[in-house]
């Protein structure tokens, strides 16, 4: 069917649609262009600058802290959130501590981190770090806590001990509510971590990169490095969701 | 599960009370006694008593509520008795080899692992090495002329498929005793009808004790040796009535006339049951 033919082509419409208006505003000049440089004048800015400019530099730099504050978290997360989800007890007396803070704005913590780890990395890698890990931890905590009883008892009735049920059954019905809290905590790591490039003394990085051209009103690069984040994400996103599927394959099913 | 020391059995197995072994002509295979049972106020079980005989498939029914399932989840160690002694042949549950069969196919398999892997975990849990645990289950599964592909993950199966996935999966250990909980019940008609025929070429195949708690008065009887009726709760034995028909029974079964005449005794006493609320 005709429908059906196009079906796979249709997420292009929405980018097509608004690199068309775009062109329009800027061609027509609704916008002062020193505001909204063209699309062509952007996409030039962001080939250059990732092609041996400082933006591909400032990218990998982002890619390694998002990374890195997102490999913490988990390796801390993960462990904790299951030893918190496998005694409702325990988790419902930390329940309040882990949900205040998982409300609280990292941003806020920044001071606080610089007093301890100084202007550097370490800063920007274990605030984003500490928001990621609340937010994996409370997502695998309930993802133990949900695994489903029919399927802990027919362990247990296959003469499955304690031990084996956790690793045979509990750790993988948790899986899929993981991945939620990976995907959850990445996206949030990059946010902090583009932040604290802005803010925090940095000298390099996505978040850098934006507030640089901005005080230097070069738009264009501004432009590009606002894209070049949003490539970032939408990536990292990707990223895992690739891997759950790969290693999730039951999930919601 | 209920582990109480050897000491505890009692002396007398061998001759259980001469009521309850009317009609039974082999030694029984399960003998519950004095069993008690409450949910906060409601009294499921109050010093109940019961012999299962010897390799017979036992169907389970009552009125709603009744403790059908409560009864084999507690024989097969799912939940604990707050009395009461359960032996199997004079041994503990911990000391025989068993299958359960879960009415919740969806949530009792594994998805994480393909079908084959799902049917032998239960050796897997015995320390039986990968290589025989392979062997034995192309046996079992050769054994049963069952035509699935095992390479499948559960939810790339229809629901009658993943039954009787559940089913291998208890039957893997040869147990002595096999506990289904309403194992059809989550099927459509055309499917249960198919899964009815399997179980009984299953049970006439292996010959193994069989509980089954059914919510199905006609499955009940077709595929039963005894139903075994149960009261309203505090649950008592309304009737543990021998099903004559030989096997295999078929769709001729169902309008035999002595088929016929034993369902409706079993609907009276049931209705009789119900109206008693």
């Amino acid at each position: 069917m005709r429908s059906d033919y196009f079906k796979p082509f249709l997420p292009v419409v929405g980018v097509a649609g608004l690199v068309a208006i775009w062109s329009l505003a800027t061609w027509q000049q609704w916008v002062d262009p020193v505001l909204l440089p063209s699309p062509i004048a952007t996409f030039k800015a962001l080939w250059q600058g990732m092609n041996g400019g400082t933006l591909g530099f400032d990218f990998v730099k982002t890619v390694y802290r998002t990374a890195a504050s997102t490999l913490i978290a988990a390796v801390i997360a993960i462990p904790l959130g299951i030893v918190l989800g496998s005694s409702e007890r325990l988790y419902r007396s930390l329940e309040f501590v882990i949900d205040f803070f998982r409300s609280t704005p990292a941003s806020a913590m920044f001071p606080l981190f610089l007093v301890l780890f100084g202007v550097g990395d370490e800063t920007k890698i274990s605030v984003a770090a500490f928001g990621a890990i609340l937010v994996i931890l409370f997502n695998v905590a309930y993802g133990v806590m949900n695994a489903r009883k029919t399927r802990l008892l027919a362990a247990k009735v296959m003469g499955a001990s304690s031990l084996r049920v956790l690793f045979d059954v509990t750790l993988l019905e948790s899986l899929p509510q993981t991945f939620v809290g990976l995907r959850n905590g990445v996206s949030l790591a990059l946010v902090i971590i583009v932040v604290a490039e802005m803010f925090i003394g940095s000298q390099d990085g996505l978040g850098h990169s934006v507030f640089e051209a901005q005080q230097l009103f070069d738009m264009p690069r501004m432009y590009a490095a606002i894209f070049a984040a949003g490539v970032l994400g939408y990536g990292l996103n990707l990223l895992f969701l690739l891997i759950e599927r790969r290693f999730v394959h039951w999930a919601g099913k | 599960m209920s582990a109480a020391p050897h000491a505890l059995r009692p002396q007398a197995i061998g001759a259980p009370p001469a009521s309850r072994s009317v009609g039974m002509t082999k030694r029984p295979h399960v003998t519950i006694r004095g069993l008690c049972k409450r949910f906060d106020k409601a009294v499921i079980y109050d010093n109940f008593d019961l012999d299962i005989p010897r390799g017979e498939l036992i169907s389970v029914f009552g009125p709603n509520g009744c403790g059908k399932s409560t009864l084999i989840n507690i024989v097969a160690g799912l939940i604990p008795a707050d009395a009461g002694q359960i032996l199997f042949d004079g041994m503990l549950l911990n000391e025989i080899k068993f299958g359960y069969v879960f009415q919740n196919y969806r949530e009792a398999l594994f998805p994480w692992l393909r079908a084959f892997d799902n049917i032998a975990y239960p050796l897997k849990m015995m320390q039986v090495a990968p290589a025989e645990r392979r062997a034995r289950t192309e046996k079992l599964v050769a054994h049963l002329g069952i035509k699935l592909d095992l390479n499948l993950y559960p939810y790339q199966m229809s629901g009658g498929q993943q039954q009787l996935v559940s089913i291998m999966r208890a039957l893997i250990v040869e147990p002595e005793i096999l506990f289904l909980d309403e194992p059809f019940s989550a099927l459509d008609y055309e499917m249960t009808l198919f899964m009815r025929e399997q179980l009984q070429r299953i049970f006439m195949e292996t010959g193994t004790t069989t509980v089954l708690v059914s919510h199905d008065l006609e499955e009940a009887v077709f595929l039963a040796d005894r139903v075994l009726l149960l009261s309203r709760h505090p649950a008592r034995v309304a009737d543990f009535a021998p099903v004559a028909a030989a096997r295999p029974r078929t769709d001729a079964t169902l309008s035999d006339p002595e088929f016929v005449r034993t369902k409706a005794h079993c609907l009276e006493l049931f209705q009789r049951e119900v109206r008693r609320a």
